[in-house]
């Protein structure tokens, strides 16, 4: 009996030990997290202003701003979703839905998985000879946009698979004893079942592209544009413009890098305050996708 | 067949029947067959599941499909509407015949097959949408989107899964609100909702509670003046109930068919009799 009564105690032991080293690593996490934070907001939060979000890039520090920036990664994470969206819920759906098992299939899987991990300046150099030169869509928006769209493609296609799979297969079985062929089971009841997890896993792949410095300085990003891409509106006929496409442009990371590799002090202050602009974008958009689930979890009760 | 004493607590009544004592006048009592399964073989991979089955399903009756588990009644089902074309690893030889027609052609439209071969599910399985649209689902997808007509047939179809008085103020809930037993009464009327011929129930009450398996047993008994029933269940009560003819199967072959009352008062073949004595099973 006394020796059941120590394996037990001791048991109970390491239980409790477990549970404060989780809590400890979860603390590690959180603390570089809010130390990057307090960092760049005591350096930079002074900077934050009007002024700073509607102004173009300086010489004078205290005149610089992050208007051309902001704009920019507005513009390609536009077209970015835009492209790899719908291209990679369909390749998803495809793969899932559609594709029979066999070693074909299982090739493009494991491919697919691992273009997740091919280092994104990989895709700069691919972007450049191909459409910077080859199609001559030029040191663009547009090319920036498609760059990004092919290094978020796997994530999304993995998203997209992951939530169909989710779906049960007794939802399928009792549309298609109605009658229903293979798509419309797929648009009425696979698709909008699976939504939730594809835009959580979208918004997860956009916040990974926003970050993205490598493959944008290598198509030729600039880092000193004192103007903004062509309006997409115009007062004239056809009233809808994509010149914006085709223009010349400039992102916050590379904006940030350029003034850190300044030597004067105050364009730190700029970065650091640029820095907290682009960590807010990305705590939007990670909130977004989480609120998303949340809504549609709640719709679809199984 | 006099069952000894000890066993006679396991005779089943059943209803009153046509004379059993005379085979020939019950089988030209049986209605024109509306199915004609012939030498249907089913295989899982190297699992061989139906062997050789014969059967014939007559129209506007309630056929039970019984025995005990893995003898491939549901299996056979699921070939009457082509549903085990869904899985990878089957291959089906054989014919399955619908109005003379064998279903396994090449030409066969599987779409309409479905719609005109409705199935029930073992575990309910209403879409996580309101009432109304599960009804209508079937319409839509037949490309029907007249209002009026959808709100006329899913009136209908509630009506006639005895489930439209519980739920007509209440169409546009979730069909995730309602209980087991009314989920799958609107699978029911989800499938009528297109007008099959032939109702597939697959054991539709297993997971009822006694009420609920009432209604729905009251149900097929009005549903079969209009439609043909096949039902697979493991409760050999519920078949003595429901059906008017019974097929039992044992390890992948049919071993006997006939009138129910006759199949479970004097079955012809030892192994009928075993199991509906529950000597095994």
């Amino acid at each position: 009996m006394k020796t059941a009564e120590k394996s037990i105690a001791r048991r109970k032991m390491f239980d409790a030990l477990f549970a404060i080293i989780g809590f400890l690593a979860l603390l590690v996490g959180l603390i570089t997290l809010l130390a990057l934070l307090v960092d760049l907001a005591l350096e930079g939060a002074g900077r934050i202003s009007w002024q700073f979000f509607t102004s173009y890039p300086s010489r004078f520090a205290s005149q610089a701003g992050i208007l051309s920036a902001w704009v920019g990664t507005t513009l390609v994470m536009l077209v970015t979703a835009a492209t790899a969206v719908p291209l990679g819920v369909a390749a998803g759906v495809y793969l899932e839905e559609y594709a029979s098992r066999n070693w074909l299939t299982a090739l493009i899987e494991i491919n697919i998985a691992n273009l997740a991990g091919v280092p994104s300046i990989v895709y700069g150099l691919m972007a450049l000879g191909l459409f910077v030169y080859q199609f001559r869509l030029g040191q663009s928006i547009l090319t920036a946009g498609l760059t990004l769209a092919l290094l978020i493609l796997p994530i999304v296609i993995v998203a997209t698979r992951e939530s169909i799979r989710a779906v049960p297969g007794s939802i399928r079985e009792a549309a298609y004893a109605l009658g229903a062929t293979k798509w419309q089971t797929v648009k009425d009841h696979v698709l909008p079942y699976s939504t939730g997890g594809i835009l959580t896993g979208v918004i997860i792949a956009l916040s990974r592209a926003i970050g993205e410095t490598a493959p944008l300085i290598t198509i030729g990003a600039l880092t000193f544009i004192a103007f903004l891409p062509g309006a997409p509106v115009k007062s004239e006929f056809p009233f809808v413009s994509f010149e914006w496409l085709m223009s010349p442009f400039t992102v916050m990371p590379i904006q940030m890098f350029n003034w850190v590799s300044r030597p004067q002090r105050e364009f730190h202050f700029n970065a650091a305050a640029a820095g907290l602009v682009l960590m807010a974008m990305t705590l939007a958009m990670n909130g977004l996708a989480i609120y998303i689930r949340y809504r549609f979890r709640k719709r679809i009760k199984w | 067949m006099e069952l000894p004493t000890e066993l006679e607590h396991l005779k089943i009544t059943v209803p009153q029947t046509p004379d059993i004592n005379a085979p020939d006048q019950a089988v030209s009592t049986m209605r024109q067959p509306i199915m004609q399964v012939m030498d249907l073989n089913v295989h899982y991979g190297s699992n061989h599941a139906l062997k050789s089955i014969h059967v014939e399903i007559p129209e506007k009756q309630a056929t039970a499909f019984i025995g005990p588990s893995g003898c491939g009644k549901t299996t056979l089902l699921r070939c009457l509407n082509r549903m085990n074309d869904l899985i990878d690893t089957v291959s089906i030889t054989g014919s399955v015949k619908i109005h003379g027609r064998d279903i396994y052609s090449a030409s066969t439209d599987v779409i309409d097959l479905r719609r005109r071969v409705g199935m029930i599910f073992q575990k309910w399985n209403p879409f996580p949408k309101s009432i109304y649209e599960n009804v209508a689902y079937g319409l839509r997808i037949a490309g029907v989107h007249n209002r009026y007509r959808l709100d006329e047939v899913v009136e209908k179809s509630l009506r006639r899964a005895a489930l439209w008085d519980e739920v007509k103020d209440n169409l546009h809930k979730s069909a995730m609100d309602l209980s087991g037993g009314q989920q799958q009464r609107l699978c029911i009327a989800r499938a009528l909702a297109v007008e099959p011929e032939v109702l597939l129930m697959d054991e539709p009450c297993s997971a009822l509670d006694p009420i609920s398996t009432a209604k729905i047993e009251e149900l097929i008994h009005e549903l079969k003046e209009t439609f043909t029933i096949v039902i697979v269940t493991h409760n050999m009560q519920q078949a003595a109930r429901v059906s008017d003819y019974t097929a039992f199967f044992y390890l992948g072959e049919l071993v006997e068919f006939g009138v129910t009352s006759k199949i479970f008062t004097a079955p012809e073949k030892r192994q009928t009799e075993d199991y509906i004595t529950g000597r095994f099973g």
